[in-house]
């Protein structure tokens, strides 16, 4: 257990003190505790930039599972680093936002700041751990997190559903991960993700590999809201607006581009991780624009933007995977794409985690999120207009903030996959930056709307549920004008990252790609002169603007009017069947009477036993050793036969009784003859008590009638009654048979040997049963308490008039 | 012997399936006292039958019938008798409350 561990851990043990926190010291928002957690981590992952920015790596081990394999492993280098700071660092953020937006008297803050740690602590442990199995644990638990805070207000029908279904999404993509790992673990014989990586050769020729890597895919597209898994993300926005823009745009949401950029060494180099990922990648971005524009909710328009961010930095780190086809070094082509992929993930933290806060704001300041209710707030709020405007411009991807920087490179490094001369590029691979520009004309204009239907446009103060409106609170702006001054500072200085956060995060994405020695060479700058880059972001402004002019007359299109996403439609029917069909199921088998249940099993047994006789030949027959037959034996069991098939068919209770009583003396006469005295004789006890109390007791009830069973269920009945007795009748003979045939020698000679010696008595039944297994008698008897205890229960306890039986 | 021993078990092993699947509660009961005796017979019938004395020592006979089968039926018989007596009170306080012996009726639907 190392700091590394503890850091890990950290957030889990910090969350076992909240509860107290939150109870005993009530005067101050448990807030400003929680906090302390994400800013001592991130003071304490900053420490390591020096090591990972001079090529190195840290690796701590902790032994779990060590006979499987499963350990603890915590693996900083690059890439995980990147993530970690921005876990942690957003992190604080938040909670320091959320003091200001959760200030009411009546939240459940104990729950929401245990919930937001959770996931903080889990977040850390699937970005850091080396093992996948750990990895996976951690995935999980980020799911599960996730779920609660998004039914954080549980009372709220839309909480609820917008919890389930993201939790259905995300633990199928979680499990079909975890189907995916076990085959790279049956490929690579290791859990570990670096060892995944030395031998990566043997995982690309496995014929598993395609298997593996589609399911491991799965996995991170349900988390990354990737399409047509993306319909999960816009209904978590019910969540309150501090996790939103926490977990569901800045986090968790890229734990799928965390698991891609980690497994690209893996996987990466062949056509289908490229194809599959990008062509993902960006149809997702041009999906999510789409629907965004289609929104009236300020925060269902970030979700679907987000999604189309997320859309776009995946299909980066598709196009960005040739790399591994080539391997030769630092070459331009496609290491553009990984950095484009980076330096946007970083930024879209920023702007981003800003535009959601400032929609918070709103929503808190006017009770609305609603653009057709809002308008004019730009003179009330001149804070976050100011802050909304460059947080949507770097979003559009104008100059000179650091989304255009971004935005330039992603358009150089899908137009790059046109020069590839493999899987393509080259004929069909045109149709990705095509599809990359129009995606970027809808951020552009979403971005546009956002802005001038919120800040813009005339003040409707009175379709505002709140009717004072003002601007935020300075403590609740703290936060997203943070992030809006990296924001700037990325933009002006974006070198500034290269060396330490970015060179870092594309040697672990791209590993042994470079020669000994070297490393990669990262130069951002606003100016390449006038280039198809630079035109293009130019067509994306114009045209976007002509869209946004003309939304009065698009927006009355059908489509525009229908916000629900053709997916969700899917899912709600999918959803919608499964329980009916589940409840159809169920009820076609709980039909609550004990014959069914009865038959239902015994012809599964039937089934089963028949299958395993024929499969492992399971039925013996030889009559050789069999004992002979006395005559007067078949008297007996001739008696005893027609004695029970009369059983049925009696109508008179007395009768049934008596034939059963009757029944119960032929087995102790039986008993007599086959050598078993002490079974003869309890036997004829216990049927004569049995035969009083069954006589006591249906003294009391109603004679027997013919039972009324249809005909059809009556054949099904006998057949199933024939079949069950048939099957017995096998499974005696094999056993029998079987038993002679062992070598074995029963251990009954123990028994017959010893009962003097060691138990001091000469019937050795009774000696194996108070002495041999003395306890298994003992415990008999305790059955026999409680079933007399129960009898008495039954007979003396009443249950009062009004008590519900 | 034993392999007409096998075919008596079978058929009183079927009779007794077929009596629990009836409407009427009582012939439940006696299905369940009829399986109980089958399944008695199985586990004697398995060790084989009339295979030397009676397991008395006191005999000091050459060879002894195998005693643990005869110590499981024993405990298996106790056991049943106790079970037997707890459900024929339970009919008994069932049909009390209900007036009903029939399993079709008591079924419980108002509760799903």
């Amino acid at each position: 257990m190392t700091l590394l561990h503890i850091a890990v851990l950290a957030p889990f043990l910090f969350a076992l003190l909240v509860p107290f926190l939150f109870k005993y010291l009530r005067k101050i928002h448990t807030g400003w505790f929680v906090m302390i957690v994400p800013l001592v981590l991130f003071i304490y992952f900053v420490s390591y930039l020096p090591t990972t920015s001079d090529g190195h790596t840290v690796m701590k081990r902790f032994e779990w599972v060590p006979s499987l394999g499963i350990n603890f492993d915590l693996y900083v280098d690059g890439l995980s680093l990147l993530f970690a700071l921005l876990i942690t660092g957003i992190g604080t953020l938040v909670i320091l936002y959320s003091i200001y937006y959760l200030a009411g008297k009546k939240e459940r803050l104990n729950h929401f700041y245990v919930y937001i740690l959770l996931f903080m602590g889990a977040m850390l442990g699937v970005v850091l751990s080396d093992n996948i199995i750990v990895l996976y644990v951690f995935w999980e638990v980020t799911s599960i997190s996730s779920a609660l805070l998004i039914s954080y207000w549980y009372t709220k029908d839309a909480s609820v559903y917008g919890a389930q279904k993201s939790m259905y999404v995300t633990v199928f993509g979680g499990l079909t991960m975890l189907g995916g790992f076990s085959l790279l673990y049956v490929m690579a014989e290791t859990f570990s993700i670096r060892e995944m990586i030395a031998g990566s050769d043997i995982i690309m020729n496995h014929e598993l590999f395609l298997p593996a890597m589609i399911l491991v895919l799965v996995g991170a597209f349900t988390k990354s809201a990737q399409f047509p898994f993306h319909i999960w993300l816009p209904d978590a926005m019910e969540a309150p607006t501090p996790v939103s823009a926490y977990l569901h745009s800045a986090t968790m949401v890229k734990a799928g581009i965390y698991l891609v950029a980690r497994m690209t060494p893996v996987f990466g180099g062949g056509a289908e991780w490229f194809w599959i990922i990008t062509s993902f990648g960006i149809f997702t971005m041009l999906w999510g624009g789409i629907s965004a524009l289609r929104q009236k909710d300020l925060k269902a328009i970030l979700a679907f933007s987000t999604i189309s961010q997320l859309g776009m930095i995946m299909s980066l780190l598709g196009a960005g995977s040739a790399a591994f086809y080539y391997m030769d070094g630092d070459n331009a082509l496609y290491t553009t794409a990984i950095l484009a992929a980076v330096f946007h993930l970083i930024n879209h933290a920023t702007f981003k985690g800003s535009l959601f806060m400032v929609a918070g704001i709103i929503d808190h300041e006017t009770g609305t999120r609603d653009i057709r209710k809002l308008g004019g707030l730009m003179t009330i709020m001149p804070i976050s207009a100011t802050l909304s405007v460059i947080g949507l411009a770097a979003m559009a991807g104008l100059p000179p903030f650091n989304g255009f920087l971004s935005k330039e490179l992603f358009f150089t490094g899908i137009m790059n996959v046109v020069q590839y001369d493999m899987w393509n590029g080259d004929t069909i691979g045109f149709i990705l930056p095509v599809i990359a520009w129009i995606a970027s004309i809808f951020t552009f204009t979403y971005s546009a709307i956002i802005f001038f239907r919120t800040f813009r446009g005339k003040f409707k103060p009175d379709m505002l549920p709140v009717k004072k409106v003002h601007e935020a609170p300075i403590g609740m702006l703290i936060s997203p004008i943070i992030l809006v001054l990296a924001v700037l500072v990325i933009s002006i200085f974006p070198n500034m990252l290269a060396y330490t956060v970015i060179e870092p995060a594309m040697m672990s994405i791209l590993p042994g790609i470079l020669s000994e020695g070297s490393s990669f060479y990262v130069d951002i700058y606003h100016w390449h002169g006038i280039n198809l880059e630079l035109t293009m972001t130019i067509g994306v402004v114009i045209i976007g603007t002509i869209l946004y002019m003309t939304m009065d007359k698009w927006s009355k299109l059908g489509i525009y009017q229908k916000e629900q996403d053709i997916i969700t439609t899917v899912y709600d029917y999918g959803y919608d069947a499964l329980i009916k069909g589940s409840q159809l199921i169920t009820r076609a088998q709980m039909t609550g009477m004990l014959r069914d249940y009865l038959v239902y099993m015994l012809i599964f047994i039937v089934g089963l036993m028949t299958y395993t006789m024929f499969r492992f030949e399971g039925f013996h027959f030889s009559m050789e050793n069999a004992s002979d037959i006395d005559l007067f034996m078949y008297v007996i069991l001739a008696t005893l036969s027609v004695t029970i098939i009369l059983l049925p068919k009696v109508n008179n209770r007395m009768t049934a009784i008596i034939l059963a009583g009757f029944v119960g003396f032929l087995v102790a006469f039986i008993f007599t003859v086959f050598r078993a005295p002490d079974l003869a004789l309890t036997q004829l006890m216990v049927e004569t008590v049995s035969v009083i109390l069954f006589m006591a007791v249906f003294y009391h009830l109603p004679n027997l009638t013919k039972d009324n069973i249809a005909p059809l269920t009556k054949s099904i009945n006998i057949v199933v009654a024939g079949m069950s007795g048939l099957m017995v009748t096998f499974v005696s003979i094999s056993a029998f048979t079987y038993g002679q045939m062992t070598p074995f020698e029963a251990i009954s000679q123990y028994f017959i040997e010893n009962s003097k010696s060691l138990g001091g008595g000469y019937n050795m039944v009774n000696v194996i049963l108070v002495d041999f297994r003395g306890l298994d008698t003992m415990l008999e008897l305790l059955v026999l308490g409680i079933a007399a205890l129960g009898v008495i229960s039954l007979i003396k306890l009443r249950v009062g008039e009004s008590d519900d039986v | 012997m034993e392999i007409v021993m096998s075919a008596v078990i079978g058929l009183l092993f079927a009779v007794a399936v077929y009596l629990m699947f009836s409407r009427n509660i009582l012939r439940v009961l006696i299905g369940t006292l009829l399986l109980s005796h089958s399944v008695h017979l199985i586990l004697l019938t398995m060790a084989g039958l009339q295979r030397g004395a009676p397991p008395l020592l006191f005999l000091e006979a050459g060879s002894y019938t195998d005693p643990l089968p005869q110590a499981l039926i024993l405990t298996a018989i106790v056991i049943n008798f106790g079970i037997t007596a707890f459900v024929s009170v339970l009919v008994y306080r069932t049909y009390q409350e209900h007036k009903s012996v029939d399993l079709y009726d008591m079924r419980g639907a108002k509760d799903e």
